[in-house]
């Protein structure tokens, strides 16, 4: 995980939606923002939660795996794109595939949509969208040195649980310091 | 006393600023070639002034925001600051002047010379049957400092009425006024970046999460090099939610709860006391009210558990470097200033000031909050945050201006003492710019007989208000983007807004209109300015010498350190990011206890009006909604307002629940929700009637700085009936109507609707 990548700090955000309103201004998807954030625990708590796409490693792209038509690109660098207009048939298959509820499916045009990690940005070396307006670091974009930089008493995984199934994500999460890794509930057995 | 920085921080408004990347925006120019540009500027919004570009277009449309590395915001922006740009092109522009033949007909487009001759007709024939002070000028804070600076010059030396004030009376004049009693001068005493070195952050009634979301870097900045956080709060707010002290208490206690504190610091012996015998006057009268707050007291009268008060006093008092921000949840309040001064003496009795790390401020809430309330638009106060009936600071600025200082009117009332003097039919005309009353000023309904009441109205906006609405005349005026200036954040930082398109249609930027006016009133020669540089430079003359000393700002001094700090008395001073490092403003150098008692709020709670309503934010709002309301993103995220209330209250989420207090009732859908007390019920205040919270608040105010109650008032509530439905914000005559979303559900969470929900 040293290359630069997007961090996810629950505990940081606010709430604001800055991060939905940004990437409604990203060029390659404008007006049309494919963050999601919840309200977790709403009306009881103002806890919330931004969720993108984590651009699984390992089993590598599930929304990829399951494409009956070959649409989802995984580049090189690990980016897992959004499905190509050409050949996305809008069925749906990565939204059931997805363990993290990504994808969305525009069911007028019949295509998908998702996080690509601004890759217009991303690839010039610019920070994505959300990252760059997360007013509070909660989506932060970097290295793992400049987010312990920034942040000394945090840690990081890559590693999501959902019971006995693993995933690596190219997106980290940030973690309390010497926190476990525990499965995530509701994840199954 | 400082340690060495473990860490880098960048120092505002210095070197530093370009080293930070801040111009241009690094790697764009790939993504974008030739056909856009990119115009360095700041948000309209709230009193953080987040640096961000705007996208303009090859015919010079602004179409698009772009994140900037300013020192302030380092690219972040809030939902409302991502969407700015949306009301520079936005279908509801005011793009023609409009007047109304007679009351009760509808407003009709007017050339600006019909529509100026009758403002000026207007004022003619007011001030010529009535006097001079029956007509007054209601103006407001999100207009540029040049602005600001060019309407208290107009109302005193154009129209000649002692009746002049502004929308800060809303928000900022209690901090300020307390900061005057204390300190001597009104201004945030450390820039932002302080806070990344404090051990300790004391953050009262103010929801920064939602308020200043941008400001929560520096609350999770400091955190993550080890400080702890207090919130104090009758909501669990975004920030309180994880803070390592949560202080629920109940709203109009504040002055309790810091007496409490500075009542333990004095029985523990943490009082800083060579600071108080070095630096301060009048700690005795201070520690003799305070023993009078012990914390089995204070947690009766604030509905708290003693034992927190003991710890909150012990964080405090034991830490070498700690800091307290408030804003308006302690500060609108009949006792909002002696609140403030309850901070301030916590402050000074622990030497809390004046050092990295170490400080206090007020959260400034408009976009230029603090500069709007410096140089003259207020109705005590003369250029250069000077006391309008100082007699030196008269004849400075009278000779600034060219006039006899027998004819400079002196001190008015303010602003909602106006609005009760137009329905006593004391005032009879009124010119209104930057402000929209009938949603933002409590007790509505006596509001709207106020403005009833009058015999000329004119309002100037870019959208038309609930208050423009109602007008006789309707100017418009420009957005931000549409003009250059300069704001003054709530750090007290100067920076530049700068233009990026021309105004649409007919509309014209505010200052022309208002010089326009002069020149009609027959004073054009002390009113010839041809752009707002030319204000500046006159605004720094009339500055020069004040508290607030302007005078060695230039755009280009701006342009090329991201910012000051006033004060800045020369061309060649550095500005002042941190204030009171050896000595406060006063003749002696040394700042002021004040003793405070605590008392009740204007309206206890009785056995009719058993619970306490407190009003406030929310993120994807903004002031009177003028602007946000009419943006469909932020529209969508809060569409509507609510009315929160504990569980144990007997409510089901989404039921209606109608909220009665002795000026009103409303239905609002209810937000169930345990993050609110229970004696306590919330209600954002950014809609118009028939859902304006304000239909409910008091209008009492605070003796001395005439802020209303808007934070607690009496109340009670019941099941309701249907909830009552929002209003679409008004538009001019042959504008597509804006169609108001049909939804009565409460949101999801205080911040909104989630992404995922219908």
């Amino acid at each position: 995980m040293m290359r630069r990548t997007l961090f996810i700090d629950p505990g940081r955000c606010i709430g604001c939606q800055a991060c939905v309103a940004a990437c409604r201004e990203c060029d390659s998807h404008r007006g049309r923002s494919m963050m999601h954030l919840d309200y977790i625990d709403g009306p009881h708590t103002v806890a919330s939660m931004p969720t993108v796409c984590m651009h699984c490693q390992d089993p590598i792209a599930p929304c990829a795996e399951v494409c009956p038509a070959d649409a989802i690109l995984v580049s090189a660098d690990g980016v897992v794109h959004e499905a190509s207009k050409e050949r996305c048939i809008g069925c749906g298959n990565c939204v059931h595939a997805c363990p993290f509820g990504v994808p969305k499916i525009d069911h007028e045009e019949k295509l998908q949509y998702k996080c690509n990690l601004c890759y217009d940005r991303t690839s010039v070396g610019l920070a994505p969208m959300c990252a760059s307006v997360c007013p509070t670091g909660s989506i932060f974009y970097g290295t793992l040195e400049e987010l312990l930089a920034a942040r000394p008493s945090a840690a990081a995984t890559d590693i999501v649980v959902f019971g006995e199934q693993e995933i690596v994500t190219g997106v980290a999460t940030v973690t309390p310091a010497g926190a476990e890794v525990a499965a995530v509930p509701g994840g199954g057995p | 006393m400082t340690r060495p920085r473990p860490y880098p921080i960048v120092a505002p408004g210095t070197a530093d600023f370009r080293e930070a990347g801040a111009e241009p925006a690094r790697g764009w120019e790939a993504l974008h070639p030739a056909d856009q540009r990119l115009v360095a500027t700041h948000c309209c919004f709230c009193g953080v002034q987040c640096g961000m570009y705007l996208r303009v277009d090859r015919e010079g449309r602004v179409f698009g925001v772009e994140p900037r590395d300013h020192d302030i915001n380092r690219m972040k922006l809030c939902p409302k600051g991502v969407v700015a740009y949306q009301q520079v092109n936005h279908p509801d522009r005011l793009l023609h002047p409009l007047v109304r033949d007679r009351r009760g007909e509808p407003l009709r487009r007017a050339s600006w010379d019909e529509a100026l001759d009758r403002v000026v007709d207007g004022i003619g024939r007011i001030q010529e049957t009535y006097g001079r002070d029956a007509f007054a000028v209601y103006s407001g804070s999100s207009l540029t400092t040049e602005k600001t600076y060019l309407i208290g010059k107009f109302a005193r030396v154009a129209l000649r009425t002692r009746h002049i004030d502004y929308n800060g009376r809303l928000c900022m004049v209690s901090a300020a006024a307390a900061n005057k009693k204390a300190f001597g001068v009104d201004r945030s005493a450390n820039p932002w970046s302080d806070m990344l070195e404090t051990q300790v952050l004391l953050i009262a009634g103010s929801n920064v999460g939602e308020t200043f979301p941008v400001m929560t870097q520096y609350v999770w900045g400091a955190r993550d090099r080890g400080a702890k956080l207090i919130v104090v709060d009758p909501r669990e707010t975004a920030i309180a939610r994880t803070a390592d002290v949560f202080v629920p208490l109940r709203p109009g206690t504040d002055a309790a709860f810091f007496n409490g504190l500075l009542h333990v610091i004095e029985r523990d012996g943490l009082l800083d006391e060579a600071f108080i015998a070095e630096r301060t006057v009048g700690w005795e009268g201070v520690r003799e009210v305070v023993r009078r707050y012990p914390p089995g007291r204070v947690g009766e009268i604030c509905g708290l558990d003693p034992e927190l008060i003991e710890r909150v006093a012990r964080l405090w008092g034991e830490a070498e470097r700690a800091m307290a921000f408030h804003a308006r949840g302690i500060e609108h309040h009949v006792q909002g200033v002696e609140n403030c001064l309850t901070v301030i003496d916590l402050v000074l009795a622990t030497g809390q000031i004046g050092r990295p790390g170490a400080g206090y401020g007020t959260i400034t809430g408009q976009g230029n909050g603090q500069g709007g309330r410096e140089h003259g638009q207020k109705s005590d106060q003369l250029p250069g945050q000077r006391d309008i009936e100082d007699p030196e600071a008269r004849a400075y600025i009278a000779h600034v201006w060219g006039i006899d200082e027998a004819d400079l009117p002196h001190k008015g009332t303010s602003a909602v003492e106006m609005v009760h003097q137009m329905a006593a039919g004391e005032i009879k005309g009124l010119l209104g710019i930057c402000n929209n009353p009938l949603v933002s000023m409590p007790d509505r309904d006596a509001i709207e007989a106020g403005y009833d009441a009058l015999e000329f109205h004119a309002q100037v906006d870019f959208f038309l208000s609930e208050t423009a609405a109602r007008a006789d005349v309707v100017l418009p005026g420009t957005v931000w983007a549409e003009d250059e200036g300069i704001q003054t954040n709530a750090e007290g930082r100067v920076i530049k807004h700068n233009k990026a398109a021309e105004p649409p249609g007919e509309a014209r930027t505010d200052w022309w209109i208002v010089c326009e006016l002069a020149r009609r009133l027959g004073v054009g020669d002390r009113f010839a300015f041809g752009s707002p540089r030319e204000l500046l430079e006159e605004l720094r003359v009339a500055s020069k010498g004040g508290n607030a000393d302007y005078s060695g700002i230039t755009y280009e001094r701006l342009e090329e350190t991201g910012g000051l700090f006033w004060p800045v008395p020369s061309e060649d001073h550095p500005g002042t990011p941190r204030l009171f490092e050896g000595r406060f403003a006063f003749p002696d150098g040394k700042a002021r206890f004040h003793p405070v008692e605590w008392h009740e709020p204007a309206e206890p709670v009785d056995a009719t009006f058993p619970l306490r309503l407190t009003t406030g934010r929310t993120v994807a709002h903004y002031l009177s909604g003028n602007q946000t309301r009419r943006i469909g993103a932020l529209v969508e995220q809060t569409p509507r307002p609510w009315v929160e209330v504990h569980p144990s209250l007997g409510f089901a989420n989404g039921d209606p629940v109608t909220v009665v207090t002795r000026r009103g009732r409303v239905t609002y859908p209810a937000l169930v929700t345990d993050t609110i007390r229970e004696d306590t019920i919330f209600v954002p205040y950014h809609w118009a009637a028939p859902v304006a919270a304000n239909i409910l608040t008091v209008d009492a105010l605070d003796p001395t700085s005439k802020i209303p109650e808007f934070k607690v008032c009496a109340c009670r509530i019941e099941r309701g009936g249907a909830v009552d439905p929002v209003s679409p914000p008004p538009v001019p005559p042959g504008a597509p109507p804006e169609v108001s979303p049909v939804d009565e559900r409460p949101p999801s969470a205080p911040q909104g609707r989630g992404t995922g929900e219908p």
